[in-house]
């Protein structure tokens, strides 16, 4: 039986807590579409999105219309181009990540997942061939995002690749330099990727995965706000308490969104990732979530454990309200991407020190940061180290999507524009890595990996 | 199927009368009303059965949010099992 209080409380979320679908991803396999010839590579591309995701905006706007729930982003994930491109006979893969842009376009996803490799073990002369048409590609293409394993729990990390992901990252941000390096939001490094994220940039269509799936990613930072606010100076308890019953609301509203697409799409339900995922708008914010609980600033000291608590609870909250969860499932720490987040940076409370210390305890690892563009290639390789060495030792998945930001030096603010936000640059240690990113190498699994 | 409709706006004449023509135009049959006014504020809920709307669900939530907007109120149609999945485990 239904009750007013109950249908204006949901109302009152989506109209003043910003609650919404984040994403409907649908991951497509491109495991078919390989080629010696790129160019009928990459019109087998066009034409598979073309196929496989022709009615996914139409009928996410209809269900956003029958349910009342915004859905903000309709989405593609794809298998890692590295795997569909390795019989392509040419050195450069920028073509596949036309075609990939061009589909995008063609069905009105605004983003495209997948120009991606996996190397944490090593890589494969295809795998060299992605990474360096990266920064071309990031530059010519609008909607394709790109992303590279390069360590996990089970392999350890693959040093060489980390130390080649800097010089990446800056020859990404060079090419993109008239966009404050734009390019490079478009771009993650991964440890424990995982194969079935909705998320982007770090979106990409695993192997172990179906044809086609169709899987969702829930937001609500706002709701858990507001929900904090009624339980102030209570004791942890009821904090984690109420989180759980906010988060399991909003993982609900994914789950019935997520069966009801994916039936009319015809495609699989994959996953709901359980997520709590900020905004820039005021309201939307994961840091002023941490701070309803008593931190005067993200950033202080207390800001990890607060983070903990929040990571768990939501986790807590939301896996019984979905018959399968995956992705990434937890708090998100984008720095550009958090009204909140952007304060506390621009305040001088939030360093990327604490912000690496966050990533212990959350869902993903740096994320969005500005950086002067003046940081060398090694800095950036060893701030990609430090993450990948926590998502490697703790299981987890960890990521940096770092952007050294062209002739700009901290303090100054980049400016992305839509979701990805303003970053303000933030400072790195000046002091060199450089010897230590040029050994290369493998750093060795972590015994964690002796599980059987 | 059914869906609940939810009105809301300052109060005045023939609200009721003017939503429930419009959704009769749609063939959806209203199954159960509850209003209440606070402070001049108009709150009516509906839960109406759309099963023989001659329109897909979408388009009839579209219609409605369109006659809202000319009668100058706020008029959404969501399906039902939206707040069923909310609110019960």
């Amino acid at each position: 039986m239904l009750n007013q209080k109950d249908i204006l409380q949901t109302q009152d979320m989506i109209d003043k807590r910003h609650l919404d679908i984040r994403t409907i991803t649908m991951g497509i396999s491109l495991l078919d579409c390989a080629d010696n010839d790129v160019e009928v590579c990459a019109r087998k591309i066009y034409d598979k999105i073309t196929r496989k995701a022709e009615n996914l905006v139409k009928t996410g706007q209809d269900i956003e219309w029958e349910f009342g729930i915004p859905i903000v982003n309709k989405r593609i994930s794809v298998t890692p181009i590295s795997l569909v491109g390795a019989s392509c006979r040419d050195d450069s893969y920028v073509p596949l990540a036309l075609a990939m842009d061009r589909a995008a376009k063609e069905v009105g996803v605004n983003f495209i997942g997948g120009f991606s490799a996996l190397v944490q073990k090593g890589c494969t002369e295809s795998d060299w061939k992605l990474i360096h048409s990266i920064p071309e590609a990031m530059r010519c293409t609008e909607r394709v995002c790109a992303s590279v394993n390069v360590g996990s729990t089970k392999a350890g990390i693959n040093m060489d690749a980390v130390a080649e992901m800097g010089r990446i990252i800056k020859k990404t941000a060079a090419l993109t330099a008239d966009n404050d390096g734009l390019g490079c939001a478009k771009l993650v490094v991964f440890a424990n990727a995982v194969e079935d994220n909705p998320f982007m940039a770090g979106a990409f269509h695993g192997v172990g995965e179906p044809e086609c799936v169709l899987n969702v990613g829930v937001s609500g930072p706002g709701v858990v706000y507001h929900a904090l606010q009624s339980v102030k100076g209570q004791p942890f308890d009821v904090v984690a308490e109420t989180i759980k019953k906010t988060a399991f609301r909003i993982t609900r509203m994914g789950q019935i969104v997520g069966v009801e697409a994916s039936k009319r799409l015809n495609v699989p339900f994959g996953i709901v990732d359980l997520s709590l995922a900020p905004t820039p708008a005021v309201g939307d914010s994961v840091a002023r979530i941490l701070e309803e609980m008593g931190l005067s600033t993200c950033g202080t000291h207390g800001t990890t454990a607060a983070l903990a608590l929040l990571n768990d609870a939501v986790k807590k909250g939301g896996v019984m309200a979905s018959n399968h969860v995956g992705g990434l499932s937890g708090a998100f720490i984008p720095v550009s991407e958090d009204e909140g987040m952007i304060a506390a940076a621009e305040a001088g409370v939030l360093a990327l020190d604490k912000l690496e210390a966050m990533t212990c305890v959350c869902s993903v690892g740096l994320d969005m940061i500005a950086v002067p563009g003046d940081t060398t290639a090694a800095t950036i390789s060893a701030i990609i180290a430090d993450e990948a060495a926590i998502g490697m030792v703790n299981s987890k998945t960890t990521a940096v999507r770092i952007i050294p930001a062209p002739n700009k030096v901290v303090g100054d603010r980049v400016e992305m524009g839509g979701l990805l936000g303003s970053a303000p640059v933030m400072s790195v240690h000046g002091e060199s890595a450089e010897d230590f990113i040029s050994r290369g190498g493998r750093i060795p699994a972590p015994l964690q990996s002796l599980k059987n | 199927m059914k869906a609940v409709v939810t009105v809301v706006g300052k109060d005045r004449v023939g609200i009721i009368g003017e939503t429930c023509i419009a959704l009769a135009g749609y063939n959806v049959n209203i199954l159960d009303i509850s209003q209440t006014v606070m402070q001049e504020y108009f709150t009516m809920m509906m839960v109406v059965d759309v099963t023989n709307c001659n329109v897909p669900l979408a388009e009839l939530s579209k219609g409605m949010d369109a006659k809202g907007q000319e009668m100058g109120l706020s008029i959404r149609v969501q399906r039902e099992d939206i707040f069923e999945a909310m609110h019960r485990v």
